[in-house]
């Protein structure tokens, strides 16, 4: 069990209260001792060093800072740290293993989702849970689900590729097919 | 951006909570979705010394119908369980139509209709539906619950009639009396931006007549605008053309917009006329197909 801690630098009183809370992030279970109007943002990026999530316009407006919340994506900069008690968290960090890209971190790469990449974390966490809900989805259930993430790059356009080449390839994975690098018809995947 | 300090309490029952405001008075506020709090409070324009999250509190995250028809929203029914809710789909109409259109995918996970209208704010979509289908808020207090009408609920902007000792724990709205038609359309420069102008429709016909009518605008007004004139131009008429165009007229008479960044007030007048007969044409068409 590691034990974590928010630094708000000087802001912090002595007298302040803090609040212990439990939690399971990327799933690893952790506590924190946090003061009561910490930002889940800022637990994860500050207390927790995943800096993987990002922080935008802080204003609940652009979706940089997406986080899944028991599986639903949400703005963490739109909710207090200390109701992350009890809860499940994934960020950024949760996709890849040590070794593997995630289908979605692969889907950017291969479609290139991306240019400077700072609303990419937020774009896969909405992705994921959109994913999960629904293994096949058009291209009008991609661009609705990544409406409440803003990205000034792309246009979008191959975002919306990026997860689509997502979904057929974990559809591919999920029909038991053998672990093949890339599902047929994609071009293969540069060393 | 942090909000300001406050104390923090998480009860796991309403009697709780009720006693938590009842101890913080005015600096008390409950905490349910928090996407209009927070932020507020991220900004400081809000400074509650004492937050009550609900959000532990079991069994308020329903939406259900009685057997007579009557429909009960709980207060931590999410925007998204509505938006997925076949219950809505194939009885609520006006309702399904707006639960897509609330803020952004990210924040309908997290908000709450019950919160949306405790908000008041006059570009909540919401309020609108709620007040077009004539439905009211349950407050529960330490000597029990009362019900409130949607109409005498908002007294302005981000202002309602609680005590400061009362949650709202739930929104209802009344059966139908015949069969329910209606929708929403919302203007809006992108997902996720505030109603240049909402209008929501919501009819109950029978026999190709319309029994009742409700139509409610959102962002043209200092609260939520009840065309009650236009509205009630329609009760016991059949939807024709000329019907339509008086009852259009009628709800953008009842506007009151302002000009600013998201359009002039004439244009946001004129889209209430265009929202107005776009809804009731395409259910004067069902209502003729149905008779």
């Amino acid at each position: 069990m590691t034990t974590v801690y928010d630094d708000l630098g000087d802001q912090v009183a002595s007298d302040v209260p803090m609040r212990r809370i439990r939690f399971t992030i990327n799933g690893a279970r952790k506590a924190a001792e946090v003061e009561p109007r910490l930002l889940l943002a800022h637990l994860i990026r500050q207390g927790l060093g995943l800096t993987g999530t990002h922080m935008g316009c802080d204003t609940t407006n652009c979706g940089a800072c997406t986080v899944l919340v028991d599986g639903r994506a949400i703005k963490s900069c739109t909710m207090l740290a200390v109701q992350a008690d009890g809860h499940e968290i994934t960020t950024v960090e949760g996709l890849a293993t040590a070794s593997e890209l995630h289908p979605l971190q692969e889907g950017f790469k291969q479609e290139h989702g991306l240019q400077c990449g700072f609303c990419t974390p937020g774009m896969m966490l909405a992705a994921k849970a959109l994913l999960a809900a629904k293994p096949d989805p058009t291209e009008e259930d991609v661009r609705w689900a990544l409406s409440g993430n803003l990205c000034r790059c792309t246009g979008y356009q191959n975002i919306v590729k990026s997860v689509l080449w997502a979904a057929a390839k974990l559809r591919s994975e999920q029909a038991g097919d053998p672990p093949e690098p890339e599902p047929a018809g994609e071009p293969a995947q540069e060393a | 951006m942090y909000p300001s300090r406050f104390r923090y309490e998480a009860p796991r029952s309403l009697g709780e909570a009720i006693g938590l405001l009842r101890e913080g008075g005015d600096e008390a506020k409950v905490l349910a979705g928090g996407q209009s709090l927070v932020p507020l409070m991220k900004l400081r324009f809000a400074s509650p010394e004492l937050i009550v999250d609900i959000n532990n509190v079991g069994g308020l995250d329903y939406h259900r119908a009685d057997t007579d028809g009557t429909l009960r929203i709980g207060a931590l029914c999410r925007h998204a369980d509505l938006e997925r809710s076949d219950l809505l789909k194939s009885t609520q109409p006006t309702m399904a139509a707006a639960a897509p259109l609330i803020a952004d995918p990210l924040v309908r996970n997290r908000g709450t209709l019950v919160g949306s209208l405790c908000h008041a704010d006059p570009q909540g979509d919401w309020a609108s539906v709620v007040t077009a289908l004539g439905g009211s808020m349950i407050a529960q207090g330490p000597n029990g619950s009362r019900a409130i009408a949607m109409a005498d609920f908002v007294t302005g902007p981000f202002e309602n009639t609680l005590e400061p000792d009362e949650i709202a724990v739930e929104a209802v709205i009344p059966p139908a009396q015949g069969t329910r038609a209606g929708g929403y359309l919302k203007l809006e420069r992108r997902v996720g931006d505030f109603a240049t102008v909402g209008v929501a429709v919501a009819l109950e016909t029978s026999g190709g007549t319309v029994r009742r009518a409700g139509i409610a605008l959102t962002g043209v007004g200092g609260s939520t605008v009840a065309a009650t004139a236009a509205a009630g131009a329609l009760a016991g008429k059949a939807l024709t053309a000329e019907t339509i165009e008086q009852a259009a007229d009628l709800a953008a008479q009842a506007a009151n917009p302002r000009t600013d960044h998201r359009g002039s007030a004439a244009y946001k007048r004129h889209m209430v006329r265009t929202f107005v007969v776009r809804l009731l044409s395409r259910n004067g068409d069902r209502a003729e197909r149905a008779a």
